[in-house]
Parts: C-alpha cells; structure tokens; sequence
C-alpha cells in the first residue's frame, strides 16, 4: 500500500494513500465536526461544516470529501475555520424550530453538540423560517420536516443501502426539503419502515412513532395484564443508551427494570427465535422433499417481508410462512399462556421490546390476529424503552439481574445469535442437519455465514447432501439474491435475509449515532451469549419440547399453523 | 408567525393527489420508444410526458419509475429540481406576471405578491379549483406599458395593486355567466 506523509496541526502522520483529510485526522487524534459525511458511502461535500485549511488552497476545503497529498500542510481548528463552521451552523439555525426543550433528541442531537461545541450564543440570521406539517401516516416512521437540517443522509441510505428511494431532496431553494414524492404521507409510498434513516438522521426530524405513552397507560390500568418480551439484540445494545461501552451484555438488567417499571411478566423472544427454528427447518426439509419452491428465504425480518410484497410479489411462494418471533410468542401468549392461567386475551397487552421499526408495522397486519386479537399490541425501540427506563428513576447499569419469566423464557444459543446477520441461517442449520441425518452435529459453529459483509455465501455438508445457502443483509445486497432468482439463476437452497446491514444488531430501533465498530462489538456480545449457553440447538430446548407435547402436538402440525405460520400479499411500488 | 404564502405552500400539499385518473397509454408508448430501458433515459422520457399532457400527472410517474426501477420519489426530485417541468396541469385562466427590468422597476414584486396572496396560491402552481395558475415570465417585450401581465394572450398594462383583486374578480364573474349561460341553453 502506497503511503503519504502529512502534518496535521502539527503533527506529522503517514496514512494510505488515497485517505480522505478527514480519515487521517482521525487517525491523528483530532476530531473534525461532520454532518453530510457517512462512512462506507462516497462523500457528497454538502453540509461543508467539516472545511479545514489546507495550505497553499486558496478556499476552506471540505476535509471529508478531500484527499491527502504528500507534504500537505492542514489545519483544522483555525480561526478562519470556526468562523465557516459558526456561520454554516447558525443558516442550519435560522432556519430551524427552537424546540430543543420537548424535542426527543434533545441531549444527543448532533446539530445541538455542533451549536454546543462551537460556543454559538446568537443567531444573527433572521429570515423566514420553512413551515411543514408533521407526518405520522407510518405507524413505524415519523417525519418532522422543519427540523431536517437537508444532510441527505437519509436519502442515501434509504436509496443507496435499501435500494428503495422512499424520501428524496425534492424542490429547489427554499423550498428544498427530504420527503417522498408530491409530498405523500409515508404509509402510502413504498417504505418499508426499516428505520435506518432514523439511525442516520442527526437532528429529530426521523424518529419513531411512538408507543410509549400507550404504554404507560396499560401500565397504570389494574384490569390489564401486561407481558413484555425482548428481542435478542436489544439486550446487547440498551447499556449504550445509559453511557456503557457498546458490546456490553444487559440482559438480566433489562428484565429487572421491565418489572420494575410495572410489566407483569417478562417473557424472551429467543423463547419465539428457538420455535421459529424448529418450525423453518421442518418447512426447509418438507420443502426440499415435496420439490416446493426453492431457495426458501427467512421471513422473520418485517422490513425485509415489505420490501418483497412491493418489489418481488412474484416470488412471495419462496418466503417461509413462520411468522417473526415476537409475532409468534404473542400468539403463544394469547392462547397458550392465556388458556394456561385464565386470562382473558383481551386483557393481556403484548409489548415488543425491539430493535426494529418495522415490526411497528408489523403489528397491525390483519393476518396476524390470534383468534380476533392483535398478537403484539405495541413495539417499543431499545430507545423508546430506555426512555421510559429513565422517567421511572431507575439506575439501570447497577440493577441486579433476575431471569425471565416462566412458560415462556428459556432459550438456547441458537436463538441469540438471530441477532446478527447469517445468526438465523447458522441456528437454522444446526436443527436442519439434525432433522436431516438424525443425527447431532459435532461442531455447531457456521463461521462462514458469520460477519458483517452485506453477501454471504456457503457450501454446508450435511450428512452427504450438500446445501448452498447465501446470506444477505441491507436490502440492496437482497436485491442481488432476488435478481439471481426471478433469472432462475440461484444456486441456492435457503437464503437469510434481513432488511437492516449487519442484522437486528443495526436494527432502526438501535441506539443512533453507531456506526461499524459499535455493530462489531454488539455482534461480538452476541457470539459469547452463544457460547456460554448450555444449550446451542434450538431443538433441545427442553420449554419448546413441552409446548409441543402439551400445546402444539408436532411441528408443522395444524395448530403450530394457526398460531406460528401467516401469509403475505402483493403491494404496489411507488 | 406564518404568513399566508407559507399557508399557501402547506395547503398544495394535496393538490397532487388530484391528477391520479388519466390515460397512461401515452406514457407506455413513449416508454417503449426509449427501450432498452435505462436509468438515463429519465428526462427525455419526462419531457415526452410532459409534451403529451401538457405536465407530469402522478400516475405517469409512478408508471415510469417502475419501468426504470427508479423509485417515483427520485423521479418527483427530478422533476422538481428543473424548471422546465410542471406537476400539475395549468388552470383555466393562466395569469403571467412579468419580471423583466421594467417591471421590475414599476413594482411587479408587490403584483405578484398581491396575486398570491388574492388566490392563495404559488407563482408557478393552480389553484384547487383548477380556475387559475399564475406564472413568472423574464419578458413579454410590453415595456412601454410596464408592470404588465398577462391573462390568457390579453396584456394589461400599467398596473397597481389594486388592480389585482378587480382582474381576479371580473374572470370569475366571467365564468359565472359562462356557466349561466350553458345553464339557461
Ligand atoms: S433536532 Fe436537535 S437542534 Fe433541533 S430541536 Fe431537536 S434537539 Fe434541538
Ligand atoms: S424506513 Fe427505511 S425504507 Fe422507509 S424511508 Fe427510512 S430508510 Fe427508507
Ligand atoms: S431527515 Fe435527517 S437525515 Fe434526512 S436530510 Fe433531514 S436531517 Fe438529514
Ligand atoms: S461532512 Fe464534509 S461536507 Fe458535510
């Protein structure tokens, strides 16, 4: 690798060639503000508050757009500098609500931080401000226009990484804004509620819709029975919303502080993840024998579900049909729990501790009633249930742990590991290879559907059949694995998807502001949970063999249908 | 504080919704002239469309964004980012407001602000009723009669502000008695 020498304020370093300012001044340890800037895409240099000076340039460059050369002499915190910053940040100012009080970012807002960190104590513009009404069409996704600051990073995820163009840079001048076309409200156009613009947006025009607030009022209603349940990621990404490193393991927390803060039961969706297993590998090798469609592609991601219904309706026979896992354990939950404890399914109300937006939306499918009521009644975000952590006062790193609830609460490694993408393709894999040759694996570990690459391929050897099977996350890559299909052209027997790159562990529910070193230390927590689990096959899970004997007769038996299995339909692009 | 031309912005919003029942069959042909299909046969597709219809309608977009796997919001910044294209058709009445020196100079800002604000509408939009679109021009070439707009192919010269609520109502007046005239025949 060719290098090239440098002195940023100072110092000398030696990066790559080819490194932008801005990489090798992090590298050198000083920090440059950015807004437009999004690691892993092509920079666009449009917000420019990350401009240095670089000697012998006659203007402020853009340091995120702008590349290291031999004996370049930068500085980055000149006068001149702030000053550019400071006049950049107040336009973004004079233009913008003043809300910071009531405003959900209020706190870890980057265009706060930059008003904070460049001293700003007026705003010398004044003008008119744009006025646009707030959308709360999406029952996943809301938009509240007049506090975008235009960065485009939501355009380019939702174009580039998700390959579906919901919100663009639409207008011109003033009247620019982010917004989908001839200002449609949002539940009408083709977003799949992924949430990964909300993750990349650093002001609070891109949130979630909120449930907390119906939340608290089944809380507080003595006549409501109210049961959580937590996905597998959100226990490995809830410490950062309290200040812990990413990568810490806060599962036993987590359930302290749901009962504390008033939920009656605390079940685990890894409960769900174990069932899912079970029941899509009895649909894998019924498929394989009956010559059903193949490759079956999972379907416990919604945000990947809807991306299918509006692009590839044609290839809704390759989805399995087992409902995502906290669709399933609500299921569970308002028959078997409820028959179990005589507890009328109207009074019990399901919330889904999740790190997904599109599971938002997920609840309000029709088809995914349990004998007339909704599975799940409400999803909360790993943020909105760190929120409601903190109104009740609790000091949630320093609770000691407890365990999950009964019936429904035991999981086995398998199920932790959905947490990351190529998780439910390897756990997938361990039961398959059992209900293929009857026999245990030896060595459990898939590593090479392991990682954060967006396509994963592998030739997995069970018994003597040989699979392949591919992994894709982020719904570009997706578009890959579809495009190979509808050709006829996939070599491949079954196919994970999930609509967010990297998996649940950078779901849109997540903590905002990660990025890929915060995904690896999440990802990394999730393998040692595996690990340390007594039981790694979903199948052994002692609490699914009882419900099968006692509930659900085989899998893939009429009842497991009823409750575990669902349909999709065709939705139109726009 | 909102003033009435952001209300006027606001209330365009649903405007768009409204031009949904059309004939697409022109956009499928003018789609199959450009086949093989590619992402940068966009603006030759969108200025057939518009030349066809007279603007870009909705459906059409969503029509065309799926025939060049691009989604119909790129499509709308497109279309919105250019002025050459418009979104909805124009008004019965189009009322140009000119913005050349001259009238410039005899106060055709405060015309056209008079004219937004008497139809609660944007330069460059129609109203909800489809009666009337106001547009911007650079010169008719009238300076001698400066400020000067335009209603239909009339000029009026030398107008005021006042002007402007007088012109709006004698072409609605102009409609009532076409109307009551269709009526009695
Ligand atoms: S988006 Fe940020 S700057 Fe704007 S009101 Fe919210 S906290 Fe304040
Ligand atoms: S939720 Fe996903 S699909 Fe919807 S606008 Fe955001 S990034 Fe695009
Ligand atoms: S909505 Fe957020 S991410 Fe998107 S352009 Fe506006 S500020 Fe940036
Ligand atoms: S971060 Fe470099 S121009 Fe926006």
């Amino acid at each position: 690798m060719p290098t090239v020498d440098l002195t940023i304020n100072g110092r000398e370093i030696t990066v790559e060639a080819g490194a932008t300012i801005l990489q090798a001044a992090r590298l050198a340890g000083f920090q440059i503000p950015t807004l437009c800037y999004l690691s892993g895409l092509s920079p666009t240099g449009a917000c420019r508050v990350c401009v240095v000076e670089v000697e012998g340039a006659r203007t402020l460059v853009p340091s995120c757009a702008f590349p290291v050369a031999d004996g370049m002499i930068v500085r980055t915190h000149t006068a001149r500098v702030r000053a550019a910053r400071t006049a950049i940040v107040q336009l973004l100012l004079a233009n913008h609500p003043q809300e910071c009080l009531t405003c959900v970012r209020n706190g870890d807002c980057e265009l706060q931080t930059l008003t904070r960190e460049l001293n700003i104590r007026e705003i010398p513009f004044q003008g008119e401000r744009r006025l646009a009404p707030v959308d709360s069409s999406s029952p996943a996704i809301e938009r509240d226009p007049e506090k975008c600051i235009l960065c485009g990073r939501c355009v380019r995820v939702c174009q580039e990484i998700q390959n579906v163009g919901a919100i663009s840079f639409t207008k011109r001048g003033f009247q620019s804004e982010v917004a989908p076309a001839y200002d449609r409200q949002l539940d009408i156009t083709s977003c799949v509620n992924c949430g990964q613009c909300i993750i990349q947006c650093p002001t609070g025009a891109l949130r979630e819709h909120s449930s907390v607030r119906r939340v608290w009022e089944w809380l507080q209603d003595p006549n409501m029975h109210v049961v959580a349940q937590t996905a597998p990621a959100v226990r490995v990404g809830i410490g950062e919303m309290f200040g812990a490193a990413p990568g810490g393991i806060y599962t036993g927390q987590l359930v302290t502080a749901l009962s504390n803060i008033g939920f009656d039961r605390v079940f685990d969706t890894n409960f769900a993840a174990d069932l899912t297993i079970v029941e899509e590998a009895t649909e894998l090798v019924r498929r394989v024998k009956n010559n059903e469609p193949l490759p079956m592609i999972t379907s416990c991601s919604p945000g990947w579900i809807k991306y299918c219904e509006h692009y590839y309706p044609d290839l809704i026979p390759h989805l399995s049909t087992c409902r995502s896992p906290h669709e399933m354990l609500g299921a569970l939950i308002k028959s078997y729990y409820a028959e179990q404890y005589g507890i009328f399914p109207g009074n019990i109300a399901v919330v889904s501790i999740m790190p997904c937006t599109a599971k938002k939306f997920e609840t309000e499918r029709p088809e995914l009633e349990t004998n007339g009521f909704p599975s799940v009644d409400a999803v909360l975000t790993v943020r909105e249930v760190a929120r409601m952590i903190k109104t009740a006062g609790i000091d949630f790193l320093n609770l000691p742990p407890r365990d999950f609830d009964n019936p429904l609460g035991t999981s086995t490694g398998a199920a932790d590991i959905f947490a990351s993408t190529g998780g439910v393709m390897e756990a997938a894999l361990r039961t398959a290879a059992f209900y293929l040759t009857g026999k245990e694996l030896a060595n459990v570990d898939f590593r090479d559907v392991r990682g954060l690459r967006g396509i994963k391929e592998a030739r997995i050897k069970i018994g003597d059949m040989e699979v392949n099977v591919a992994v894709a996350s982020g719904l570009a890559n997706a578009k890959v694995l579809m495009d190979q299909i509808r050709k006829g052209e996939s070599p491949y027997t079954f196919i994970e998807i999930m609509g967010c790159p990297g998996g649940c562990i950078n779901g849109g529910g997540m903590p905002q502001g990660s990025n890929v070193e915060t995904v690896r230390a999440r990802m990394r927590a999730i393998y040692t949970i595996d690990q340390t689990k007594v039981y790694r096959r979903s199948h052994q899970n002692p609490a699914i063999r009882k419900l099968y004997e006692e509930y659900l007769g085989e899998p893939g038996s009429e009842r497991a249908h009823h409750l575990l299995h669902t349909t999709y339909m065709a939705r139109e692009r726009s | 504080m909102i003033s009435t031309t952001e209300f006027a912005s606001i209330a365009r919003l649903d405007n768009g919704h409204k031009n949904r029942e059309v004939d697409l069959a022109a956009v499928d042909e003018i789609l199959d002239s450009y086949r093989p299909l590619a992402p940068h046969a966009l603006i030759p597709i969108l200025q057939d469309v518009q030349e066809h219809y007279g603007f870009l309608p909705e459906a059409a977009l969503d029509r065309i964004g799926r025939a060049l796997d691009i989604s119909t919001t790129r499509i709308f910044g497109v279309a919105t980012f250019y002025n050459q294209f418009r979104l909805h058709p124009l008004g019965k009445h189009v009322i140009r407001i000119c913005r050349g020196t001259a009238c410039h100079v005899k106060g055709s800002a405060a015309l056209l602000d008079t004219l937004e604000m008497e139809l609660n509408i944007k330069a460059g939009s129609t109203t909800k009723d489809g009666l009337f679109s106001i547009e911007t021009v650079a010169c008719i070439g009238a300076c001698s009669i400066a400020p000067v707009a335009m209603v239909g192919d009339k000029f009026h010269g030398r107008l005021t502000v006042k002007d402007i609520p007088r012109l709006v109502k004698s072409l609605k007046r102009e409609d009532a008695k076409g109307a009551a005239e269709k009526a009695v025949a």
